[in-house]
């Protein structure tokens, strides 16, 4: 029997949805028989950012906080895993990669545990301001290599069989099993009453307090939670680089992950990955048209500010609209 | 007497913020638009004051031309740009003033370079005042907080006694009333974003002098100026200035005492702040 | 003073902004399955009351009690979650969300386990059962599946009393639910509450005195923040300092 609570628009957009999914999967898995290397890395750094950009989503996307300083968790996993890292052996995947996640986790939940009261203007103030306190730590001691940063000299091992992650293609590989990973995750998150809160409270958070939420703990539990899948990508950036510096947490990394999602339109999962896709694309055919690329970038942010209000997956949408008005239209003319 | 001399520095470092972040907070409470790119801002005083005075060989012709460029720019800017932002999702300001500082930067880039300069001290000024037999002060940095503290008074004065002062107070409670008592919000919002950038674009030229003039400036001074707005409290011109000269000292006597944890002394300071008082020292919670 | 069974009971509480004394000294007691309706002119102090039981903001002095505990300065999700369910004076309700979902949320945060994160929203029966029945009740079940930015005015406002029963309240704090509706919209939100208060409590601010002598058991009357009289509709309507105070505040009380 139907249930007639349930709308029937959201289970067949949830069926489209799927497909979608399974379609970009397949795209991406079938991609290197047909790509050389340097389009191999490309996509490889591309589906890293885009789990970057996921991780952002969920906390502006579905949470409604909007964070500045979201590349000091991205960076603090990324240094875990070269300070964890052996000197000349591989580092094994299964002890590292939690120490990073952890490393990202707990800075994470004491940067919002310091900032729990500030919303809005404030709360993007002060997220800049703390990721720039951990960038000034990497970059001023010594710990780990100051300014210049440091070498993950080998890249971590998976200890499964005959996968050598040192393979490009095999690295891929793992980073498009993560990233299907980390949207399904993502997926099955936001439909569930965790995340029907997290939207609740995004669309009006006084709300949500008078009907019973404790929505502080809510909002904590989301900023660890993408500040730890922030981390994942984090941890894969420094694997796939071989070298991490303060530049991995500078905030000009914070605001290109933001711009990812305003491209990509914010709220959608795949807007996350279309945003990271669209920017790195953007950013390597402008950078090869000149050297001062960022000019032509830095104009195309505000010019997609000013026009394209809802993003690159806006744009598509009222394109579709139109075409369906012009179409329905059409039918009324004999 | 060591003591003395860092504690002139601590209060003209925190000055020369002052002037920063009080265009930052201004912008913030009357227009509601948080700008990133108001470091950029201070970043092109500072290049305008060394491209400026090797073209008209004194930086005392530069300042009044630099002064009179910044307010056009910033009326430019708002007109065409940063008004377009007041009823828009704080988010999408971010967005365009980060777009804003690449612009800035690279235009930097393309015009002068990416190099390292100086700017020389105006000669009037290239002097030492003696303190004891060995340890001196130097007279611009004097010079740079007298200014400062001028200007600040002129600040207040303006704000607090004026009539234009008391249009961009009423704009910022209620800018609908303002607007039924037919003042104009739109040229009070212009006039004060363009104050703004002219203010930020001075505390550069007069900078540039003591401090070198380079590529990442801006970014430094904006983050600075965010911290000083949280501590403040947003919106508030006395909290904007006791955290500056709070910055001003932990800054100073951070890098002597602690070098290695300098940079993180100002956030740690915040954090502080942040836990005792959510809302800045000054702020409305 | 205090009888046993009261099911909310305010001591002296009192809230100052700045100067300005908006509740002033305010003691209350609230029966089970009663309408207590507290009515007053404009400026009395009836939404800041509303805002101090609901946790929304703290009282300056006095106390708040809820079935014998203490729950002054209590934030208010937790004073939502012990049995209170308030409305807003505007509308406010999910825009984007469906009829359901708005219920079916308000009825999740009855069990606000932070570590639910696998199975989705819908697959938890009693949620949906106590979203049903609410719906049911405010006559919105042939409305679930639409989303509610497309609901009437007087729809929406019923919807924000369905969701505050998803909740499972033990006491309404009802701001003035009929605020902008038409005669008709009016009668069927005042026959829900009547509905309600078969078992529930409501404490009810309204403006419409037809609607407050039709429903309340009993009628506190504020001015300028403090309790001016308290009793029975019959007692209310008798009272020569009510009409005084109503006709000095030039509001006139048709149904006196």
């Amino acid at each position: 029997m139907a249930d007639p609570e349930r709308p029937r628009r959201s289970t067949a957009s949830h069926r489209v949805v799927t497909w979608w999914l399974v379609l970009g999967i397949l795209a991406l898995a079938i991609f290197p028989a047909i790509a050389e290397k340097f389009y191999l890395q490309l996509i490889t750094k591309i589906m890293i950012l885009s789990i970057f950009a996921l991780s952002l989503d969920l906390l502006v996307g579905y949470a409604g906080l909007v964070s500045l300083g979201h590349a000091a968790f991205f960076g603090v996993a990324a240094y875990a895993l070269a300070l964890a890292a052996p000197a000349s052996d591989a580092p094994n995947l299964w002890l590292t990669l939690p120490l990073a996640l952890a490393a990202s986790a707990v800075i994470a939940l004491v940067i919002r545990a310091l900032v729990i009261r500030t919303a809005g203007v404030y709360f993007i103030m002060v997220t800049l301001a703390f990721a720039q306190m951990v960038y000034y730590f990497f970059h001023d001691t010594r710990l780990a290599g100051g300014s210049d940063g440091i070498y993950v000299n080998t890249r971590p091992s998976l200890e499964i069989g005959s996968i050598d992650l040192a393979q490009d293609l095999h690295f891929y590989y793992l980073v498009l099993a993560v990233l299907a990973g980390v949207f399904i995750f993502l997926g099955i998150i936001l439909r569930s009453p965790f995340g029907r809160a997290l939207q609740g409270i995004k669309a009006n958070e006084q709300r949500m307090r008078a009907l019973g939420f404790p929505t502080l703990r809510y909002k904590l539990a989301a900023f660890v939670l993408a500040g730890t899948l922030a981390g994942l990508a984090g941890y894969l950036a420094a694997a796939k680089e071989g070298y991490v510096n303060p530049e991995l947490l500078a905030w000009h990394q914070s605001g290109m992950v933001l711009m990812m999602l305003i491209l990509g339109g914010m709220g959608t999962l795949f807007g996350a990955v279309i945003g990271a896709f669209s920017y790195v694309l953007l950013q390597e055919w402008f950078s090869n048209l000149t050297k001062h690329w960022q000019l032509l970038m830095g104009s195309f942010i505000v010019l997609a500010v000013l026009v394209l209000p809802r993003g690159l997956a806006g744009l598509g949408q009222s394109i579709a609209l139109r075409r369906r008005s012009s179409a329905s239209s059409d039918d009324v003319e004999p | 007497m060591e003591w003395l001399i860092q504690i002139l520095n601590s209060v003209q470092y925190g000055l020369l913020l002052f002037l920063v972040a009080s265009g930052l907070t201004l912008i913030f409470g009357i227009m509601g638009v948080i700008n990133l790119a108001h470091g950029s801002f201070y970043m092109i005083g500072a290049y305008l004051a060394f491209s400026l005075a090797e073209l008209t060989g004194s930086l005392w012709t530069a300042l009044p031309l630099g002064i009179v460029l910044a307010f056009a720019l910033g009326l430019v800017l708002e007109i065409l740009l940063i008004s377009r932002l007041y009823r828009r999702d704080h988010l999408y300001q971010v967005l365009l003033t980060f777009g804003l500082i690449l612009v800035f930067e690279e235009m930097r880039s393309i015009l002068v370079g990416d190099d390292v300069h100086g700017v020389a001290i105006p000669a009037l000024l290239d002097a030492s005042l003696p303190l004891t037999e060995n340890l001196s002060y130097p007279v611009y940095r004097l010079f740079i907080s007298a200014v400062c503290l001028v200007l600040a008074a002129l600040m207040y004065f303006t704000i607090q006694k004026t009539r234009l002062g008391m249009m961009v107070r009423a704009g910022a409670s209620n800018a609908e009333m303002t607007q039924a008592l037919g003042i104009n919000i739109r040229w009070i919002h212009a006039l004060v974003f363009a104050a703004g950038v002219a203010l930020a674009v001075f505390a550069g030229m007069i900078a540039a002098p003591v401090s070198s003039v380079f590529p990442g400036m801006g970014n430094q001074v904006l983050i600075i100026c965010f911290v000083i707005v949280v501590i403040g409290g947003i919106g508030s011109l006395k909290g904007a200035l006791i955290a500056s000269l709070l910055i001003g000292f932990v800054d100073t006597f951070g890098k002597v005492l602690l070098p290695e944890l300098a940079g993180v002394a100002v956030y740690l300071l915040m954090a502080i702040v942040l836990l005792f008082r959510p809302a800045g020292l000054y702020g409305r919670p | 003073m205090s009888s046993p069974e009261a099911l909310l009971l305010t001591t002296g509480l009192s809230r100052s902004f700045g100067g300005l004394v908006a509740v002033d000294s305010v003691s209350l007691q609230l029966e089970p399955a009663t309408i207590h309706a507290v009515i007053g002119p404009n400026g009395a102090g009836k939404s800041t009351l509303v805002n101090l039981l609901a946790g929304e903001i703290k009282p300056s002095s006095g106390s708040i009690r809820l079935r014998g505990e203490d729950i002054t300065g209590w934030k208010p999700d937790r004073i939502a979650r012990r049995g209170v369910a308030r409305t807003f004076q505007h509308t406010n309700v999910f825009p984007d969300f469906t009829v359901f979902e708005n219920c079916r949320l308000a009825a999740q945060s009855r069990n606000v386990h932070l570590m639910r994160w696998l199975k989705p929203a819908e697959s938890y029966r009693e949620w949906n059962d106590a979203a049903r029945s609410a719906m049911a009740m405010a006559d919105l079940g042939g409305r679930a599946g639409v989303p509610a930015h497309s609901l009437s005015h007087g729809e929406r406002r019923a919807l924000e009393i369905a969701m505050s029963l998803a909740t499972a309240p033990a006491l309404f704090l009802l701001d003035e639910p009929l605020a902008g509706m038409g005669a008709e919209e009016s009668t069927r939100i005042v026959a829900l509450l009547k509905r309600l208060s078969a078992d529930h409590s409501i404490l009810l601010i309204e403006h419409d005195m037809d609607a407050v002598f039709a429903l309340a058991d009993r009628l506190t009357v504020m001015v300028n923040g403090a309790v001016l009289a308290s009793g029975s509709p019959g007692a209310i309507r008798a009272n020569a300092e009510v009409q005084a105070a109503y006709l000095g505040a030039d509001v006139p009380m048709t149904a006196l």
